[in-house]
């Protein structure tokens, strides 16, 4: 069974075994408006918990991306890079940014639920 | 001092914009169909946009009026007839912009177009350097509306018939419900159309009646994309105090009559004609996909830094990365190889020609 979280920076993860899938999540892309621009980390590179780990830019502004956990970069979606605006369309399920291979499941457990960061983002976009 | 709406406050709200403060006002930056569609959509079809915040400076009385404003402003005003609008500059004695603007001459006077953020130091600049004789009214009483795009003249025909016939960069009067509108057709997209000078207490429904007959509205994000890849300054990102009209490579709008005549900045600008400039504005063409945006640092091929981006974002209609900046005039020539420095990483990237997007204006006579 899979563990979807959400972190504070707006990005959405998911942990199948010591597999993670990263993404911005739907609010994010509504903050950002349309996305025209996306740059992701590379493969084979470890990147840190709460580092940057890639770029999303849309007509107006650029925004960094956050891995919300540590590991190793398994997998990056180039659909996203040749076509940035899928992110708008489905920005939670198809249109993930990256896969890591977790290095401290503990890291899970500091992010929110699905209703936390429901609840975060209408606070701070209020 | 607190925000200021424009009369089409509450139309914003209602067509779901996203509400910013630009210049004191607070402005749309984008409705629900978002800026790319916004953009799309100015193109294809027309656009409305609120540029209400923008100063409609009145100037008249006396018969040496002409005179004393080429004193200040680098325009053939003595050339130009009853309603037809130049595109022109107040300068400073160095010869930087304090501002870009439009004049257009009135049957009783000079209309002036002034931007939000300068109208108000604008105003007492000229004001100082002209004879209390004169009368200058910025009019706040009036709204400003821009309907662009290639069908704005069918939209606008059917709201105010008539107003199809004027030419690129002329205006006139015509009427709207019993009141006195002013027209020019000119605008600041790339794209045929007009802008409309109407009473406050009109210009919501003015604008409803033109969304009745296709039109939509349009936020300043459409709009700087929209003017970005028609290769049109914005004064405070591409045009400042520091920076003459000929470094602006806008020197077409400095008349070969003019330049041997006197006005604020002349000595500086006739140097800058004889003996050329340092820096020149040009166009900017990422190899790849990767967005420069203003401030970015420019460099050459040898590393050296050699200049810098004033704007730049990704053109929805030309489906590239585009921006604008100043070089070194040596590197200013068309393909000359260059290197943006964003995030770390140097770009490459070519000088291109001006616009990016071709434009479609319905050319009257040429007076540039």
């Amino acid at each position: 069974m899979s563990e979807v979280k959400y972190s504070k920076e707006h990005e959405w993860i998911k942990l199948d075994g010591e597999e993670a899938t990263i993404g911005i999540t739907k609010h994010a892309t509504e903050m950002l408006g349309d996305i025209v621009f996306a740059e992701l980390p590379e493969k084979g590179s470890n990147v840190d918990k709460d580092g940057t780990a890639g770029v999303v830019e849309s007509t107006k502004a650029a925004s960094d991306v956050y891995t919300p956990v540590s590991g190793e970069v398994i997998d990056t979606n180039q659909m996203i890079v040749d076509d940035p605006s899928k992110i708008n369309e489905d920005p939670e399920e198809s249109a993930w940014f990256f896969k890591l291979k977790i290095k401290d499941k503990s890291e899970m457990d500091s992010l929110m639920s699905k209703e936390e960061y429901e609840k975060f983002a209408k606070e701070t976009s209020a | 001092m607190s925000i200021k709406k424009t009369s089409l406050n509450n139309l914003h709200i209602k067509y779901g914009a996203k509400l910013v403060e630009f210049a004191g006002y607070q402005m749309p930056i984008q409705y629900k169909d978002g800026i790319i569609q916004e953009h799309k959509y100015t193109r294809s079809h027309s656009g409305i946009f609120d540029v209400s915040h923008m100063g409609q400076l009145f100037i008249s009385g006396g018969d040496d009026l002409t005179n004393d404003l080429e004193k200040i402003f680098p325009a053939d005003l003595k050339k130009l007839k009853t309603n037809q609008s130049k595109y022109s500059f107040l300068m400073n004695n160095k010869g930087g912009i304090q501002d870009d603007l439009i004049i257009t001459k009135t049957s009783d006077g000079f209309l002036i177009i002034l931007n939000a953020a300068c109208k108000y130091n604008d105003y007492e600049v000229i004001k100082s350097k002209l004879d209390n004789q004169y009368k200058l009214n910025l009019d706040e009483s009036l709204s400003l509306i821009a309907l662009q795009g290639p069908e704005a003249k069918n939209v606008l025909n059917k709201v105010i018939p008539g107003c199809d016939s004027l030419k690129f960069m002329n205006g006139n009067n015509y009427v709207y419900k019993n009141e006195k509108v002013y027209i020019t057709r000119s605008g600041y997209t790339g794209e045929d159309g007009f802008e409309i000078s109407i009473k406050h207490s009109d210009a919501e429904t003015f604008v409803e009646s033109l969304i009745e007959n296709g039109s939509k509205l349009i936020g300043l994000g459409a709009r700087d994309t929209l003017r970005m890849e028609a290769g049109l300054c914005l004064y405070g990102n591409d045009l400042d105090n520091d920076t003459s009209p000929i470094e602006a490579n806008l020197k077409w709008a400095i008349p070969k009559s003019r330049i041997e005549t006197e006005f604020v900045g002349s000595e500086v600008l006739k140097n800058q004609f004889q003996s050329g400039v340092k820096k020149l504005r040009v166009g900017i063409k990422p190899d790849s996909k990767v967005i420069a945006r203003g401030n970015t640092k420019i460099y050459n091929d040898k590393n050296q830094e050699i200049g810098k981006v004033t704007s730049g974002t990704f053109g929805p209609s030309v489906e590239h990365p585009i921006a604008m900046g100043y070089v070194d005039n040596s590197y200013s020539t068309v393909n000359t190889k260059i290197f943006l420095e964003v995030r770390g990483k140097k770009i490459p990237a070519n000088i291109c020609n001006l616009p990016f997007y071709k434009k479609n204006y319905v050319k009257g006579e040429i007076n540039v």
